[in-house]
């Protein structure tokens, strides 16, 4: 091969996969990007039946009830609430007054049908995405009694 | 008063620093070897003083000195006491010291490296590495300080966030700072060649090591920070593809990438400027990744504080080292002399091809992991990229870089050969394919990926076995003959062969993961939960007290094929002294390289009990394929022209067949 042949040959494979990378990523951000809405933004922005997202918010007081394996409660930003169901074994730190980043389908009658609860990893960690959300509803409170810096 | 002092030592390490980063820049500018070397004796001091105010920290742990508000916030006297001593580095202050600490013991080795560094590069090396030490501490000075007082000093600390009350955080985060703190020596190097602007195979040589280090810690922190979320969270996942699991990726698919990019540059003079990029990029990234996991733009339990002016700061920090060693590429980068283009179809040719795979899978992970951060910065919509995204992009570009990986391994420098190639690889490749289709008959009906990974594991390591062995056997006869070919051969090729195999070694255990099941069932004593031949047994549930918890223990009987096989225990710990928060410590049993694993749900009203049950077929092959590419790392290290960083000789006479020269006449690597 001549110099320049090998220099077609070493770029021409560099731009290849490159272009197959890019290739890949545009076509990955389409199908397997989930978006995060809070409650309110499920209603005002009436996302459709059948749409895969995250729902985050607050685990309503006194909304949780537990059916075998079967859980279904409310989550709530403290403006507009959405039923929830889920079927498994929640995390440690699920709780009531808590918050909670739910991943699943919306369902035609406006029912969440989660598929994973988000498991935390701290008492006083809160969701960024749940904190923002909260902040914009006007409800935000720092979390916890004990700051840790 | 100890604590005063140790307060002092940091402040006297930051003024040593800058005595580091100047002085010696200065002596080389001026020829003035003497000034040149004033790096040395300064980087050990940096190093002696701020161990002395880790262990006074340790110690202030060990005693729990509450009057010490890092103590107090992140400690409890009830805790155990290995607990207590680890705790040092599970909270935001206690960590950066560590990671202080990690870069000057990188400085001082390689002050006090017996290779004959070149002086100019290694006071230039000092200098950079110092620069960076400076930052850090001027981070922890002012606004991460471990050493602020309490006063009066609470009577009880906070205690530690329970997840992190484990052997794991005595292993996963010093093994994973190692690694990250590493790259900044090569890094530094790299830097000091462009102030230099000489680069040649000398300087691979010496990179090298320093290269491999990082890379052999790095690679055991990320495995090890695996196998602890594995077993800590209860969930049963191993890789979450979680943006701070990706954050130390990133370097490790960079570092991968340099410790092979090197060897181009070492033995064909080749790829510099790419390679002095990729070591730059490499730490960019491991500082990146800090960034990412210390100022609470991402919040995770590696985050221990979120503090908006620490971020700010790490955020210049970050911008200040890698905008600055950049624009000095762009600068200087230029003028290095640029090595030979070479054929494509050849070991150095298969290298390019490796280092284009690995970065273009490293640029996808830093897409998944930063675009979420920006389209929130710019739009404000909120996404989340999980694995299905990964999945979709990452596999597709290790796939083949793993299939060509043994080819790569086997061809000859400079002109290669693939048809010859493929027929030396054509019993590995048998073996590979006749693993596929035997595993696919006998689980006939079960996913098609873990038979087609499994034979891809088996292709990998039989081929870097049996190119190991061709490179002992060849051609010669005769035990005597074999004998002294397998001493002759560098311990590098050694090295590379284990390490390659370890890679396939973790394909499988990867790849078996689809075999894996998970089955949920609410359990009274007495019930059985059954999946294929395993079922296990819930015998009891009782309550147990521990030093700083209380527990709710199901204790399990295995059986496998219905014979008994020992019992499991899984807990519900609730930790008293931290605001009761609940933590599932999973029961796992392990078979061979198979587990069984068992979490604990909630406890119904009525008294039973939800059940999780894995079955993890091959699962440790994940975390031993790791321990294995640490291993052939380590024998790559001890190499012995590693250990005098001296040019090549020229070629002996007796050397083995070609005759086209070349700093090093080994096929090895």
């Amino acid at each position: 091969m001549t110099r320049k042949q090998r220099r077609l040959a070493i770029i021409g494979s560099c731009g290849l996969v490159l272009a197959v990378a890019a290739g890949l990523v545009l076509f990955a951000m389409r199908d397997s990007i989930v978006f995060f809405h809070g409650p309110t933004d499920v209603v005002e922005k009436s996302i459709q039946a059948g749409t895969r997202f995250r729902l985050g918010g607050l685990v309503k007081e006194g909304s949780v009830v537990r059916q075998g394996q079967t859980v279904t409660f409310e989550v709530t930003d403290m403006n507009r609430n959405i039923p929830v169901t889920y079927t498994g074994i929640l995390p440690d730190l699920f709780r009531e007054g808590q918050g909670v980043v739910t991943e699943g389908v919306l369902q035609a009658g406006g029912l969440f049908k989660a598929d994973s609860v988000l498991a935390r990893h701290d008492e006083n960690y809160m969701p960024r995405e749940v904190a923002d959300s909260l902040k914009k509803q006007g409800h935000w409170q720092p979390p916890g009694s004990k700051p840790q810096s | 008063m100890l604590v005063e002092i140790a307060h002092f030592a940091l402040a006297m390490a930051l003024g040593l620093s800058l005595v580091q980063m100047v002085i010696p820049v200065w002596g080389v500018r001026r020829n003035d070897i003497a000034l040149a070397r004033v790096g040395e004796p300064a980087a050990i001091s940096v190093f002696v003083l701020l161990l002395f105010a880790f262990g006074v920290l340790m110690y202030a742990y060990a005693v729990s000195d509450f009057s010490v508000q890092n103590v107090a916030e992140n400690s409890h006297s009830a805790k155990p006491m290995i607990y207590k001593l680890t705790g040092t580095w599970g909270n935001h202050e206690g960590s950066m010291l560590l990671w202080v600490l990690i870069m000057a013991l990188f400085g001082a080795l390689v002050a006090l490296a017996r290779t004959s560094l070149p002086d100019r590069l290694r006071a230039g090396t000092l200098a950079a590495q110092a620069s960076v030490t400076v930052a850090f501490l001027l981070f922890i000075l002012f606004t991460s300080n471990p050493f602020n007082r309490l006063d009066p000093a609470p009577p009880e600390g906070n205690d530690l966030n329970p997840l992190l009350q484990d052997l794991g955080l005595a292993i996963h985060p010093p093994l994973l700072y190692v690694g990250y703190v590493g790259f900044s020596i090569t890094y530094a190097f790299a830097i000091a060649a462009l102030i230099d602007g000489r680069i040649d195979a000398v300087w691979a040589r010496a990179v090298r090591p320093w290269t491999l280090v990082a890379w052999i810690f790095l690679t055991l922190g990320i495995s090890m920070g695996s196998y602890w979320a594995y077993y800590e969270l209860g969930w049963g996942g191993w890789w979450f593809w979680d943006p701070v699991e990706n954050a130390s990726l990133m370097p490790w698919l960079a570092g991968t990438a340099l410790i092979h990019s090197t060897i181009v540059m070492e033995k064909r003079d080749s790829l510099k400027v790419w390679t002095i990029l990729l070591a730059i990029l490499t730490f960019s990234l491991s500082l990146l990744g800090t960034f990412l996991v210390r100022s609470g733009v991402l919040t995770s339990v590696h985050t221990f504080a979120t503090d908006p002016s620490r971020g700010l700061f790490i955020l210049i920090i970050l911008m200040l080292f890698i905008g600055g060693s950049l624009a000095l590429f762009a600068w200087r980068a230029p003028m290095l002399r640029q090595g030979g283009l070479f054929a494509p179809v050849s070991r150095e040719g298969a290298l390019v091809i490796n280092n284009l795979f690995l970065a273009a899978a490293c640029a996808t992970v830093f897409i998944g992991t930063l675009y979420p951060l920006a389209l929130e910065g710019l739009t404000g919509a909120k996404i989340s990229v999980g694995p299905p995204f990964f999945n979709a992009t990452f596999l597709p570009l290790l796939i083949p870089l793993l299939l060509l990986l043994p080819f790569g391994q086997s061809m000859a420098w400079k002109r290669g050969d693939l048809l010859g190639t493929a027929q030396r690889l054509a019993v590995a490749i048998g073996i590979g394919i006749l693993a596929t289709i035997g595993i696919f008959a006998t689980t006939y009906g079960g996913p098609v990926a873990a038979p087609l990974g499994i034979g891809l594991g088996v292709f990998l390591i039989s081929s870097a076995l049996w190119d190991l062995g061709e490179r002992i056997i060849g051609r010669a006869s005769g035990a005597r003959a074999i004998w002294s070919r397998a001493v002759g051969l560098p311990r590098s090729a050694y090295g590379s062969a284990l390490a390659h195999a370890g890679v396939g070694v973790t394909v499988i255990g990867i790849a078996a993961t689809a075999w894996a099941t998970e089955d949920i069932a609410v359990m009274k004593p007495g019930d059985r939960m059954t999946n294929g031949r395993t079922a296990i047994v819930l015998q009891q549930v009782f309550p147990r007290t521990g030093p700083n918890f209380r527990e709710l223990v199901g204790r399990f009987r295995i059986e496998i094929d219905g014979k008994e096989r020992g019992d499991i225990e899984s807990t519900k710990r609730t930790f008293i002294t931290r605001n009761n928060m609940q933590t599932t410590e999973a029961g796992i049993r392990t078979f061979g390289v198979s587990q069984v694993y068992v979490s604990l749900g909630e406890i119904q009203p009525d008294g039973s009990v939800g059940v999780r049950m894995y079955t993890k077929p091959l699962m440790l092959l994940i975390w031993i394929g790791s321990l294995i590419m640490g291993l052939g790392g380590a024998l790559s290290i001890t190499d012995r022209r590693f250990r005098v960083a001296t040019p090549a000789k020229a070629r002996s006479p007796k050397g083995p067949q070609g005759s086209t020269g070349g700093p090093s006449p080994q096929p090895a690597e």
